[in-house]
Formats: C-alpha cells, structure tokens, sequence
C-alpha cells in the first residue's frame, strides 16, 4: 500500500501476507503494480469471466447501461432471497397461504419475500432494457447473432420464472393469474382441446387430445389450477428453470468473451 | 381539473391512443428518408437533447403528481403494489430510450462529418479490469442493492384473499409482463393471441440478426446508418408491446372493459356484444341470405381476404417500397422479413377492422376453433 509509512507494515499488508491468505487468494495483497492488477483479475475465478483489459468505451455506464450486468446481479440476489424463503415456505394447499403470512410477521427480517418478489418484477425490466441497449448499439451483429439468440431464451426463461413464481403465494391474484396464463395453453393449435386442428389428433377412434390430456393439462397437471399445479410450478421455479437459465447464462457469458468480447465500432 | 382529467379519458381510448401513436409513430422515428426529412423540418429530433429529455420527464412527472395527488381512481391503479413496477418501467423506457436516441442522434452527427463516433478509442488504448470496471460494477451493485432493499421495506409484497377457485375476481388479470398478450385476446382468439404470436415474437427476436444484414452501426449509438431496422423494432416494442401492456394493467378493468386513468371501474358495465363475423356482413347483411350450411363457403370472403393478405401485399410491397430490401436480402431472408412485418401489422389491422366495423372474425369456424 502506498501511504503504508515506510518500514512499518499496515494490518492489511500483515494479514495479506500470512499463509492462509496467499493460499485463497493467489495473488496476494491489493495489487498495485500493473502486473499484480492482471494477474488478480485472471487469477480469481470469479473475475475471469472478465478479460483482462478492455477498450476504454466499454467500461463507461452510458455505453451499456450496466443493464446485463445488473440482469445477473438480480438474478444472484434472488437465488440467495429464494433460498431462504425455501426454508419456511412448503408447496401444499394447506400451508402455502399460511406460510407466506408467516414469512412476513414471524420470519426475523421479514423483508424477503417483498425483495424476493420486487427483485422479480426488477429483472425481467433489467432483462428488457438489456436487450434494447444491446439492440441500438446493434451488438447483436456478426459475430454477436448466435449470442442474442441465447439472450432471447434468457428473456423467455425469466418471463417464465416470474410467471411460475407468481402461483406459489396461492392467494386469488396468484391462482387467478396463473388460470388465466394456463388456459392459454388450451387453445395450442393441434396440442390443446380447444385450439384448432385438435380435431386432427385421432388415431382411430382414440382422441390423442382432450381435456384430459393436452398443452393445458400438461402445465397445471390437472384440469385446474390445483395441489398438483402447485407443486408443478414449485419444483419448476426453484429448480428446473433456475438450472436451465444457469446454463444458458454460461454460455451467453462464454459467448460474449469469445466473440471478442463487448461490442464496439471497427 | 375536470376537463384534464375527461381529455385525459378520452386520449387515452385505444382507439385515439393507437391511431394518434401510428399517425406520429413513422416521424418521431423515420424509417426511411422522407420521414426523416419531415422530422428534421418540424425539429422533431429536438427531444433528444437535453432539454426535450428535461421536457419529456417533466411531463411525465406532472401527469403521475397530478393523478397520484388530486384523483382517488388513479390512485387506485398506481399504488396497486404489483403495478409499482410497470410505473418504474414507463420511467425506466422512456429514460433508457432518451438516453440511447441522444447518443444515437449525436454519434449521427460525428459521421456526417467524418468523425469518428463517440465510442471510438485508440485500439491500443485499452483500460484495465481491475481497478476501471471492477468499480463500476462495485458501485452498481451497491445502489442496486439499496434500491430493492429500500424498495422491500417501503412496500409490502401483496397477499390478497387465500385461493378460491369458486371466485373468480373481476378482471382476472395475468402478471403484468404478460398483459400485452391479454390484452390482444381482445382482437384475437387465444390461439392466436396466447399461443401463435408469442412463438411467432420469440422466433422473430431471434431471427433479426439473420435478416439485418446491414454492416454499419455495430458496436456503437447510431440511427441514420439504421433507420429501418430502428424503426420497425420500435414500433413492436415500445409502439405495440410496451403500450398493449400499459393498456392491459392501468386501463382494463371488470369485464375487460376500458377505463380511463380518472374513471371508477364499474362493474356494472356490461361489454356492448355488437361484434359481428365477416360471413354475417356478407351473407346476411349484404346478400340478404342465411349462412349457407357448408363451411368453407359460409368463410370463403374471410379465407380471401386473408390469403390476398399474404398473398397479394407481398408482391405488391416487393416492388414499391420494399424493393431495396429484396434486392439486398435475397429469397429466404426476405420472405421471413415478410412474414414478420405482416404478421406485426396484422395486430393494428384488426384492431381498426373491429374499432371501424365491429368486424368480430375474419374467418370463423368455431366448430373447429378456427377463428381469426
Ligand atoms: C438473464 C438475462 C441476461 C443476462 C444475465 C445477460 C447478461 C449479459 C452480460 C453481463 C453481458 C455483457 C455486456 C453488458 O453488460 O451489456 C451481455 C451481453 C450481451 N447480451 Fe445479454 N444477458 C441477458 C439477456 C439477454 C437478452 C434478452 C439479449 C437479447 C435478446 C441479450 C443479448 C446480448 C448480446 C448480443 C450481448 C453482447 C453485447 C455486446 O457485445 O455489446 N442478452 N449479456
């Protein structure tokens, strides 16, 4: 450290030095020269998502509005918020409601399901604003294209996760809310009972399609939002779609590095 | 205050909404040269600067104050905690947007005279990560953090009454983010509202860059290199998406109908069910018949009228004011742009169709769930 005064080390420089230390973070104290400030970006792990250097343009706010940064961040602040709201919240009629009262008057710090749920609605806007920066910056151009097409299940996944998310409070606004998206699926062409060609589905005599057994059903698990449905949604909110959109975000962020990195002109 | 408040109403009709949106659409976005022209003559381009950026948000500012403090029906649909956010979006979109079109329009104006663009630096010029972006980063979680923690505690998450599937509140309203798609139920039969016309947004997002072959404008603001693609972008976004979704949230209330900002949703007000099908009109109406039995015959105007959709404006487009884009795109990627932009027009196509004849389906064979 620079104003360290001479011949005396700071408490910094004594902890940094320690075995222990130079053990978890391979490069040592606050690095200084600019030998020590490449290295400390290439040789953390989390920070080598990053190049090492970048054109000026890139790291100023008004370029990319920070906006797939934040997308992340978000993201990251409601696995750890989703997390803890899995120890308290239990995906069954009978205790979901309940549950969900107890998680804002008993719950210590009872203010997770508020950014839990405003972090939802936070992500899906830094989602879209992402998009249109990265849309009038036309970064989505050779040899970025494959890469905005895996920004748009990005959007997709997080349109669905919030969407499969909204049932698990299972008061009115959520079951209503989710009829009303899930009916949709009734009227698929060809795969929902009520939507055209449905007819078509037969071998024989045997409907292949029918209330029983269509888009609709497939996604509640039942001819209505139910117990099932519930659970459906619970299992696809915490777990499935979480891991599907990790994996489409490594690749999103491996694609931007590979593809040379941020977009800018020549 | 009464007269703001019924003019406000009025305005914010989709009828007038739509048709004063795609009557000034194509100027405050040009996508060709003339439109460009007429903009830079009226100076439209001037809400991009500074102060038309000052002015936009005033307006928006005093509207929100003037509701959220005189009117007890507005307050009711902005302080509804789940439409907290899409307020925060209106803001959010309209700053984001001023502020892309500003640097746009500047970066414009430094390649008209054959600058390079605000973005260009000295490629062996290069900053470091650490410290240059780690900071930035750094200083962006932290004020996100404090905002949704801020956000959390002013704000309690809704709990409304515990599920009852054997009361279904009026309106039943999809979260926001999906309204758009509701409220096109309006005009269009869920299979096409809920199911085809996603897929068909998603497939389209994904197809651009395939069709945009336009080299310039990569990695840097611009709108003159890019007017085209500019403009029909927005219009699907912010002209169509954005504002079907503000619709859909603030402006819908019981049986769907439509309320103005200042009205109390009544839900007394049952839906005028005046709409009528295309073969009504012409059999009925015009041949003085009844509907003949056989299907294809009762919906053969509707399946012409939407087969010369697709089949004669094509054509025709290609050799007027299309023709540019054929000649540079070649077979395939022009016949998916074609596709696209019809499908996209077909949306304000029949909101007119319904608004100016009551028109209900072009083509309706609800034995089959057939309508359009
Ligand atoms: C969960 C959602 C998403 C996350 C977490 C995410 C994250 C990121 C990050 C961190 C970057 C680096 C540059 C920046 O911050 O702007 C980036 C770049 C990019 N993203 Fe996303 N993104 C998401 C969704 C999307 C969507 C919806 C699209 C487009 C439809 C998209 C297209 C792109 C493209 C083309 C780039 C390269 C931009 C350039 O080089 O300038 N992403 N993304």
């Amino acid at each position: 450290m620079k104003d360290s005064k001479e011949g005396k080390e700071s408490l910094f420089q004594k902890v940094s030095s320690t075995q222990i230390w130079r053990s978890i973070f391979r490069t040592g104290g606050i690095p200084t020269t600019r030998r020590q400030r490449m290295m400390g970006v290439l040789n953390n792990v989390f920070l080598h998502l990053h190049p090492v250097r970048l054109p000026k343009h890139a790291v100023k706010v008004k370029y990319t509005w920070c906006m797939g940064g934040l997308s992340f961040f978000v993201f990251l602040i409601l696995t750890i918020t989703g997390i803890l709201l899995m120890f308290y919240y239990r995906p069954t009629v009978e205790h979901a409601y309940m549950d969900m009262i107890d998680l804002g008057e008993q719950v210590p710090l009872g203010i997770m399901r508020e950014i839990h749920r405003w972090g939802a609605h936070l992500m899906v806007i830094t989602v879209w604003l992402h998009m249109f920066r990265v849309f009038l910056t036309g970064s989505y151009k050779p040899p970025r294209e494959f890469n905005w097409a895996v920004g748009v299940i990005l959007l997709t996944l997080t349109l669905l996760l919030s969407f499969t998310g909204y049932l698990l409070p299972w008061d009115q606004l959520a079951i209503w809310a989710i009829t009303v998206g899930a009916n949709m699926g009734r009227a698929s062409p060809f795969l929902g009972y009520e939507g055209p060609g449905a007819a078509l589905m037969q071998i024989g005599d045997v409907k292949l399609v029918h209330p029983g057994a269509d888009a609709s059903f497939i996604l509640k698990a039942g001819r209505f939002v139910g117990e099932a449905t519930l659970l459906r949604f619970y299992v696809l909110h915490c777990i499935g779609l979480p891991f599907i959109i990790m994996i489409f975000m490594a690749v999103h962020f491996w694609r931007v590095r590979k593809d040379g990195g941020i977009s800018g002109p020549t | 205050m009464e007269i703001i408040k019924s003019f406000i109403n009025y305005i914010s009709r989709p009828t007038v909404l739509f048709t004063v949106v795609l009557a000034t659409f194509f100027f405050v976005f040009p996508p060709n040269n003339w439109f460009m022209k007429v903009n830079r003559k009226l100076r439209i381009y001037k809400i991009w600067s500074n102060k038309g950026g000052i002015v936009i948000f005033s307006v928006l500012l005093a509207f929100f104050l003037f509701g959220g403090l005189t009117d007890h029906n507005f307050q009711l649909i902005i302080f509804k905690p789940d439409n907290v956010p899409i307020i925060g979006l209106i803001f959010g979109v309209t700053f984001f947007l001023w502020l892309g079109m500003k640097q746009a329009l500047e970066n414009d104006e430094r390649i008209a005279n054959n600058e390079p663009v605000d973005e260009y630096y000295d490629p062996e010029d290069k900053v470091l990560v650490w410290p240059d972006l780690i900071y930035v980063e750094f200083i962006a979680l932290i004020l996100c953090s404090v905002f949704l923690t801020i956000w959390g505690i002013v704000l309690k998450a809704p709990l409304e009454e515990p599920a009852n599937l054997a009361d279904s509140p009026n309106p039943s309203k999809a979260p926001w983010y999906f309204l758009g798609l509701q409220e096109m139920l309006v005009y269009y039969d869920p299979w096409l509202a809920g199911v085809v016309f996603p897929t068909l947004i998603i497939v389209g997002l994904m197809a651009i860059p395939y069709i945009d072959l336009n080299p310039k404008g990569s990695g840097y603001y611009s709108y003159a290199e890019r007017k085209a693609e500019i403009s029909i972008f927005m219009f699907g976004w912010l002209g169509m998406w954005v504002i079907l979704i503000i619709i859909g949230t603030f402006l819908r209330g019981p049986n769907w109908n439509f309320f103005g900002p200042f009205q109390y949703w009544d839900s007394h007000l049952l839906p005028a069910l005046t709409n009528v099908n295309l073969s009504e009109y012409v059999w009925v109406k015009w041949l003085e018949q009844g509907l003949p039995k056989n299907i294809i015959k009762r919906e053969i105007f509707g399946f012409l009228l939407i087969g010369g959709y697709f089949a004669f404006l094509p054509p025709i487009l290609t050799l007027t004011i299309f023709k540019k884009y054929f000649e540079k795109l070649g077979t395939a990627r022009y016949s998916v742009f074609l596709v696209l932009v019809l499908s996209l027009a077909a949306l304000p196509a029949k909101m007119y169709l319904r608004w100016l004849f009551n028109l209900k389906y072009l083509v309706a064979i609800p034995e089959y769930f057939f309508n359009i």
